[in-house]
């Protein structure tokens, strides 16, 4: 963690009506970093970046504070989040299918952003507006701007997302899912220019997923999210070579292939994720663990051995170079 | 957008040629024609013969179809065998009314619905939200002739403000809207209270899509994102319910007008249906199925007005 901090997390709690989803999660991304935060469906990642957004929906409420250019965003009223939604904090949502207004074209899509935080007039807007459809490389922007949403592939449309919420330069950009609902094919050019264009505008990237290799190729720093929690965190390369957490452990045999039993197929993590508020006590992961034991019964803490930053919240750490399963403390 | 709108229109003659044809044929098909309603079952052959010789209904089929809808092209209804009036004139007559009443009444839903819907539907999950959606149950749950009465009670016998009933024409311009203001209310209020309804799910469903947290992440507020994205995309399935609210309300003033005492298009439907007018009713069916054709071709034209998915796909 380097750098001047651009977005600092701290103890954020997200409760669903009286049931913590997110229970205290601290975080920090340094300016012009890329922090990735994985996690299985279900773990709380979305509604950490909803509640950074403060768009959370009707029966959910955060607490804790996360700090943006000096200022607990938690604490803003709807008006004052407004001023910052969009202009210093921006989001890239999954389903660019449903993400844009079918009535309206694409190009006042992307300049009513400007118009309302840039306070440009009609004309300036969506000129802009163009040059955004360019930046994001989409084909004849000037003709793609007076397009409507059905008319664009999944992949475009996506890029549209992508220019209204670079529209205003932010110095936060949240992508939660941004490639999942898109072709293979497309998904790798997509990550490459959200890449380029975050490195290019300096802005701080959280990026969502529950795709290990999507962070590795883009990501520097990377948190692995559980029941609520951060389970590990530290170097993205670091974590996804030795992992010291055996959840990290287990997504990434179940997405890399290296991994593979012998028997040609990928492992899987056992069990499923609990639905919320059925999580265990003390560590969240103990029932789908194989190194869980007594100790578990208590809540570990996030903490790094001595000489190093990666950080795992668990009581039996695997070690570097030992295998998964392995170094069970005897109980 | 033109070539839609052409393509459409041509849909709509086709229709209603097919109309003109299913309507003369099933009066047509009825058991017993003009000439045996009017003389009674103890007529003689030869006098229905003599009867039916001067309708000219004796002719066969064909001639008569085309005789009638070439009639119609021209404005002209026949002349009614059983009461002696020319039949265009009638319904237009009633038309005056019955068509102003709808307007009218429609007009004051949508001035009751929209604004207290999109209301309902912002506020779904406080007190006054269920307080207006119970409001428009209510409104839905009280039957119009009791609304009626109730009206001329206070507003015409009561206070002496408005007419208790009765249409006495155009020509007395203030008198014509007195007469029609109580009735258009009662229909705002039943065609209303069931148009609310249809606003604020569509309000409430709209503003859980997608694009509306789209837009809420670009800094727009509720209410911003409510009127720059959440209304238009609202506005279509409304406009389908409008149309058939139109539709049904052409002959479904019938108990408005029966409590009002209004010579509208539903009850004259109703007496030359009794009296066996048949060429009335024939005139009169065929107007109402042209009014709904009508009605729908307006409906589709907006959609693709409001809508670009279904401009891309014409």
């Amino acid at each position: 963690m380097t750098g001047v901090s651009g977005l600092v997390v701290e103890d954020l709690v997200v409760k669903v009506h009286d049931i913590q989803a997110v229970k205290g999660v601290s975080f920090e991304i340094g300016r012009g970093r890329r922090m990735g935060l994985i996690g299985e469906s279900g773990c709380g990642k979305s509604l950490t970046a909803l509640a950074l957004m403060g768009l959370l929906p009707h029966g959910v409420t955060a607490s804790g504070r996360v700090l943006l250019n000096g200022r607990n965003l938690l604490d803003l009223s709807d008006k004052q989040m407004c001023a910052v939604r969009g202009n210093d904090i921006a989001m890239v949502f999954q389903e660019p299918m449903t993400a844009l207004n079918p009535l309206m074209r694409v190009g006042n899509q992307v300049a009513e952003s400007l118009r309302l935080h840039k306070g440009m007039n009609r004309a300036a807007a969506s000129a802009r507006a163009v040059e955004l459809l360019e930046r994001v490389q989409l084909p004849e922007p000037d003709r793609t701007a007076r397009k409507y949403p059905h008319q664009l592939s999944g992949g475009q449309r996506q890029r549209v997302v992508l220019a209204i919420a670079l529209a205003c330069d932010p110095a936060v950009l949240v992508a939660d899912e941004p490639t999942t609902a898109l072709d293979v094919t497309v998904q790798a050019e997509m990550l490459r220019l959200m890449d380029t264009l975050v490195r290019e505008e300096g802005a701080s990237l959280l990026l969502i997923t529950h795709d290990l290799p999507v962070v590795a190729s883009i990501c520097e720093e990377l948190l692995v999210m559980y029941g609520g929690s951060i389970v590990e965190h530290g170097d993205v390369a670091t974590v996804f070579d030795s992992p010291r957490h055996p959840y990290t452990a287990g997504l990434r045999a179940s997405t890399v292939l290296e991994s593979t039993d012998g028997s040609g197929r990928l492992s899987t993590i056992p069990g499923r994720v609990p639905s919320l508020g059925s999580f265990p006590t003390g560590c969240v992961y103990r029932n789908r663990c194989p190194r869980a034991d007594d100790v578990c019964g208590t809540v570990p803490l996030l903490t790094a051995p001595p000489g190093s930053t990666q950080r795992a919240a668990c009581h039996h750490p695997i070690e570097s170079d030992q295998p998964l399963g392995s170094g069970k403390a005897s109980a | 957008m033109v070539i839609y709108f052409v393509r459409r229109l041509a849909i709509l003659a086709v229709s209603l040629f097919a109309a003109s044809i299913l309507v003369f044929t099933m009066l047509a098909l009825l058991p017993g024609d003009q000439a045996q309603a009017m003389l009674g079952v103890n007529a003689t052959p030869e006098a229905l013969e003599a009867l039916r010789e001067q309708f000219g209904t004796n002719r066969p089929f064909t001639e008569r179809y085309l005789d009638w809808a070439g009639g119609l092209i021209r404005g002209d209804f026949g002349i009614s065998p059983l009461s002696g009036v020319s039949v265009g004139s009638e319904i237009a007559d009633k038309l005056g009314v019955t068509v102003p009443l709808i307007l009218a009444g429609m007009t004051l839903a949508l001035l009751i619905a929209v604004p207290l819907g999109i209301l309902a539907a912002v506020k779904s999950r406080t007190p006054v939200g269920t307080a207006l959606s119970a409001l428009s149950q209510v409104g839905i749950a009280v039957p119009s002739f009791w609304l009626g009465i109730l009206l001329i009670t206070v507003f015409a016998v009561k206070l002496q403000w408005l007419p208790a009933g009765g249409f006495t024409g155009w020509d007395d311009f203030g008198g014509a809207v007195q007469a029609l203001l109580m009735p258009a209310l009662v229909l705002g209020v039943a065609q209303g209270a069931i148009l609310m309804r249809y606003v604020r799910s569509a309000v409430v469903e709209v503003m859980q899509e997608d694009f509306i947290q789209t837009a809420r992440a670009k800094g727009l507020s509720r209410s911003q994102a409510l009127t720059r994205h959440a209304l238009r995309n609202a506005a279509i399935p409304v406009i389908t319910v409008l149309g058939l609210q139109l539709a049904t309300l052409l002959i479904g003033t019938v108990v408005i007008e029966n409590v009002f005492g209004l010579p509208g298009l539903g009850r004259m439907l109703l007496q030359d249906v009794g009296n066996r007018d048949l060429l009335k009713v024939q005139g009169t069916v065929m107007v109402l199925t042209a009014a709904v054709l009508l009605i729908n071709f307006v409906v589709d034209v907006v959609y693709h007005a409001v809508d670009p998915r279904l401009r891309s796909k014409a």
